[in-house]
Order: structure tokens, then C-alpha cells, then sequence
């Protein structure tokens, strides 16, 4: 069995990495700028974040991956550079971690509608996947993860391509759930126990939620996953949803109070827990720290 | 049920092909067009949007009843130009420059469509100046604006900054919405009111034309 997986089935609760969007920007990423063509010409900001993410305890590190499939990169005119794109991201973050960490292939939405609700082809979706899935594969990551998805007909999409392309690489599936005033759904009003059944048939190793939400709803958001699956869980949470203070955009939640909660997770049933839009090392430290304490304490 | 019952219960389920013949069976039945309208496809999509707003319906089910919607209009649009029916108001919708993201935005432009409002899509990656420029060439009532990173925000006060300069404001209200966008940032900017989703878009731009709100 995979090493990883291996050490979720033993009951170990692995860190992941925060937010990489905010970090480009701090270095050098232009407003409007695709953030995956950094990976072709900024290497050292790659490895870079990948290396405060280290240094801030995470087990797990992911690419800067996240819009590289070329329906995705179409956008930016970049989707023939696909490839390069993605291998390139993959291999940075490995050239760092060099074995301390495990490297995550990122895979984010294709940014279309699938028919028949919206214009695009199922089938062209498909096979751009299948171009980022295989640039995982060559470039050697330790797991695969799709995130922030919808649509479960796209999520199972990407899987799909993931076990053909890339084939014994496990694979995380994230979905993004708003909370409602009648429960969690995705904007495609997916339930949280009708993506947990299906994921779990299709064959994902590790199931779960990033994004859309402060760590409290991400908790309710675990708890309600774990009544539907065996699975290992993976929460990556935003630090708040943001608000604005002096005209300035900001995640409320702090690193001690994420850190805080982050136990509450543990609780819940979650192996794998990580951040996402305004999370940033000082974060997954406290998470580190608080998660390791906790563990110990409760041998 | 009657014809126009019939026409508005298809739209709810998405049915495009059904409703553009019932809409066009009502055509032949000398309905007037501006009544198929409001009874049966604008009655439909007003149910259509509660339901969203209640989520008690998702983005899939309002995509379909919108493609009702176009396909009935095909029909309907050369009667109700024909015979003179002014619209219900003209808005100038985007996603703000530097801003690739238009999944919400397509969204509003299609429930304002469906609500019977005239909707000029500038698509996604607008530049401050042509939200300007088409509103004033086409005499729109509303612009409205989407943006979902926090980096392409400001556009959205330079639009509204904009529409100062040149004496719009007052006469064209702003409005704006998309994921990291308040009221308070609405507020501050000076934009006359903030959205928080598609269905609430629509209320918020009907409450503009409390005359002809019906």
C-alpha cells in the first residue's frame, strides 16, 4: 500500500500546506496574470513557498497546479504549454520537500459548464484532465488532489482520468459546499452525503472539503461527511470568509484560533488537515503545533 | 391547465423544446405576446427564481428553465419588437477587468433576461471605461458589475468614480456583487447597492424601477 495512505489507515493525522494565490502575488504575480505562468518562468517562487510550507511543519505540499489543465489555461492562451506547465510545478515542489513531505498535485475545476446545463462537451473536459493527470504522473508526485469542485460530474471527470493517467497515485477529492439556511450544498446543489457516496464508489482514496468556508462550518461540514464514509477526511478551510477593515480585504480567522479548532477536526474524524484562500505559513504552524500537542496527549 | 399555466410549468422543468412549441401554439392562438410573456414564461421564472433563492432548486435547474426561456423568446422577441413593447430596463452587465471569472455574472445576466429586463453582457476581463462608454451609448438604466478576486475589486470604484465624472451617477445605478464584494464595500465605493446572489441581483435591480415593477 502507498506510504501515505498507509499512515492514515494507522490513525496518524497529516498537516497539509495554505494558500499559494496570495504568496505569488507577493511575488511578483500581476493582477489579471494566469497564476500557473509563473511556472514556467519563476522557479524560485515555486520553491520558495513550497519551502516556508516545509518549514512551517506541513506534511503535505501542493503544486501551483491548480488552473493547469489546458481547457483551463485556454484562457490565457496556455493551454499547449500544459504539460510543462505542470511538470514543472510538480518538480519544484519536489526538488524542495526531497522526500521530508509529500508533493500534491493540484487539479482545480475547468472553469465551463458541462452539458447539458451549460455549453461544454463532457468528453473535452475529459480529455483535458487527462493531459494534467499524465504531466502528474511523469513528474512524480505522491498523490493527486482535485479540489474545489461543484459539479460532481466533472469531479468524477477528473478522477476518472486521474486512475487512468496516473495510475496507483492516490487521489484526494475535494468539493467547495456554501452553507445554507437548509444545509450544505455545492452551487450545483450537491449534498455533502450524496458526494461522500459517490466519491467513495468512484473510488477515491481520500474524500472531503476546501474552500467556501470559515473552519467552524468546516467542522459541521466533517462531521456530516463522516456519517456517510469510511474514508480518510481532508479539510482544507479558508481562515474566514473575508471583510473588509480600512478598505483593505481580510481572512478574519487567526492563526491561534484556526489552530484552536483545528482540533474540533481531529475530533470530527479528519486525517488530513490543511488551509486554503487566506491561510499562509504563520497558519499551518499553529496548526502543526496545536495538532501535534493534541495527538500526543490523546495516545 | 390553461395554455399559459402549461407554459410556465415546462419552463420550471427546463423543457425547452416543449415550451418553445406551446409558445408558439399561443402565438397562433392570437395571444398577445407581451401576456405569454408576463403570464407564462416571466410567471415560470419568477417561480423558478424563489425556489433558487429558497435553495430549494440549484444552478442546474435554473440554467435549464433560462434555456426555456431563450428559446421561447426566439419566438416571441420579433412579435414583442414589432408591436413596440418597451422593456422593462436596459443593463450593462460584467465581470471587471482583469477578472477572468463569469460563472456568477452569466448567472444574474440570465435571471434578469428571464425576469424581462433588456441585458447588454460585456463578458469577463472589462475595463472600467466600457462599462461607461456602452451604458451611455445605449441609454442603460443599470450597470452591473461582478468580481470574484479580491485583486479586481477597485475596477469596480473606478466604474463608479467614472460615472461621477461624467455626470451619470444618479441617472445610472450601480450595482455589484461576486464573492469577496459587501454591502460595506458597496457603500463605501459609492455604488448605489450590493447583490449577494443571482436571485437577490434581480430584486435589487427591479427595486430601480418602482414603476413598472408590477
Amino acid at each position: 500500500m502507498n506510504k501515505l495512505l498507509e499512515r492514515l489507515k494507522n490513525g496518524e493525522i497529516l498537516i497539509a500546506d495554505g494558500a499559494i494565490g496570495t504568496m505569488l502575488f507577493e511575488r511578483g504575480l500581476k493582477s489579471g496574470e494566469c497564476p500557473e505562468a509563473m511556472n514556467l518562468s519563476r522557479l524560485d517562487v515555486l520553491e520558495d513557498i513550497a519551502r516556508l510550507y516545509l518549514d512551517a511543519g506541513a506534511d503535505i505540499i501542493q503544486s501551483n497546479t491548480f488552473g493547469g489543465s489546458p481547457l483551463k489555461l485556454a484562457s490565457y492562451s496556455l493551454a499547449d504549454e500544459a504539460p510543462l506547465i505542470n511538470r514543472n510545478a510538480v518538480s519544484a515542489v519536489s526538488r524542495v520537500v526531497s522526500g521530508k513531505a509529500y508533493v500534491s498535485a493540484s487539479c482545480g475545476p475547468c472553469g465551463q459548464i458541462l452539458k447539458p446545463y451549460g455549453d461544454t462537451d463532457p468528453e473535452i473536459v475529459y480529455k483535458s484532465f487527462e493531459i494534467q493527470m499524465q504531466a502528474f504522473f511523469e513528474s512524480g508526485c505522491d498523490v493527486i488532489c482535485i479540489e474545489t469542485m461543484m459539479d460532481l460530474a466533472e469531479m468524477l471527470l477528473a478522477l476518472k482520468a486521474a486512475r487512468k493517467m496516473a495510475p496507483g497515485i492516490p487521489v484526494m477529492a475535494t468539493m467547495t459546499f456554501d452553507a445554507t439556511p437548509k444545509g450544505f450544498f455545492t452551487i450545483m446543489g450537491v449534498t455533502i452525503e450524496k458526494a461522500a457516496c459517490t466519491l467513495e464508489e468512484a473510488g477515491a482514496d481520500v474524500i472531503g472539503s476546501n474552500c467556501g468556508n470559515g473552519i467552524e462550518d468546516m467542522i459541521r461540514i466533517a462531521r456530516e461527511y463522516r456519517k456517510h464514509t469510511t474514508l480518510p477526511l481532508i479539510i482544507q478551510s479558508n481562515a474566514g470568509l473575508p471583510v473588509i477593515e480600512n478598505g483593505e480585504l481580510v481572512y478574519p480567522e487567526s492563526p491561534e484560533f484556526m489552530a484552536e479548532k483545528a482540533k474540533e477536526l481531529v475530533d470530527a474524524g479528519v486525517s488530513i488537515i490543511g488551509g486554503c484562500c487566506g491561510t499562509g505559513p504563520a497558519h499551518i504552524r499553529a496548526i502543526r503545533n496545536s495538532i501535534s500537542t493534541f495527538t500526543e496527549c490523546h495516545k | 391547465m390553461e395554455l399559459l399555466d402549461q407554459i410556465s410549468f415546462n419552463l420550471q422543468n427546463g423543457f425547452d423544446k416543449i415550451v418553445a412549441s406551446l409558445t408558439k401554439d399561443a402565438v397562433e392562438k392570437q395571444i398577445p405576446p407581451k401576456e405569454i410573456l408576463s403570464n407564462g414564461l416571466i410567471a415560470g421564472m419568477n417561480i423558478v427564481g424563489e425556489k433558487f433563492k429558497n435553495h430549494d432548486i440549484f444552478l442546474p435547474d435554473v440554467l435549464l428553465a433560462a434555456r426555456a426561456m431563450n428559446g421561447a423568446m426566439e419566438v416571441l422577441k420579433p412579435l414583442l419588437i414589432k408591436e413596440g413593447i418597451p422593456i422593462r430596463g436596459k443593463v450593462v452587465i460584467g465581470s471587471v477587468k482583469d477578472d477572468l471569472h463569469d460563472i456568477g455574472k452569466n448567472l444574474v445576466a440570465i435571471l434578469l433576461k428571464g425576469a424581462g429586463f433588456e441585458v447588454i453582457d460585456l463578458g469577463n476581463d472589462v475595463p472600467a471605461e466600457k462599462f461607461i462608454s456602452v451604458a451611455r451609448e445605449e441609454n442603460a438604466h443599470v450597470i452591473g458589475m461582478s468580481a470574484l478576486l479580491t485583486t479586481t475589486m477597485p475596477v469596480m470604484k473606478k466604474v463608479v468614480d467614472l460615472a461621477k465624472d461624467e455626470g451619470l451617477f444618479g441617472k445610472i445605478r450601480i450595482v455589484i456583487g461576486g464573492a469577496p464584494v459587501s454591502k460595506e464595500y458597496a457603500l463605501e465605493i459609492g455604488a448605489d447597492a450590493y447583490s449577494y446572489d443571482g436571485a437577490n441581483a434581480v430584486e435589487t435591480v427591479e427595486s430601480f424601477f418602482p414603476a413598472n415593477s408590477q
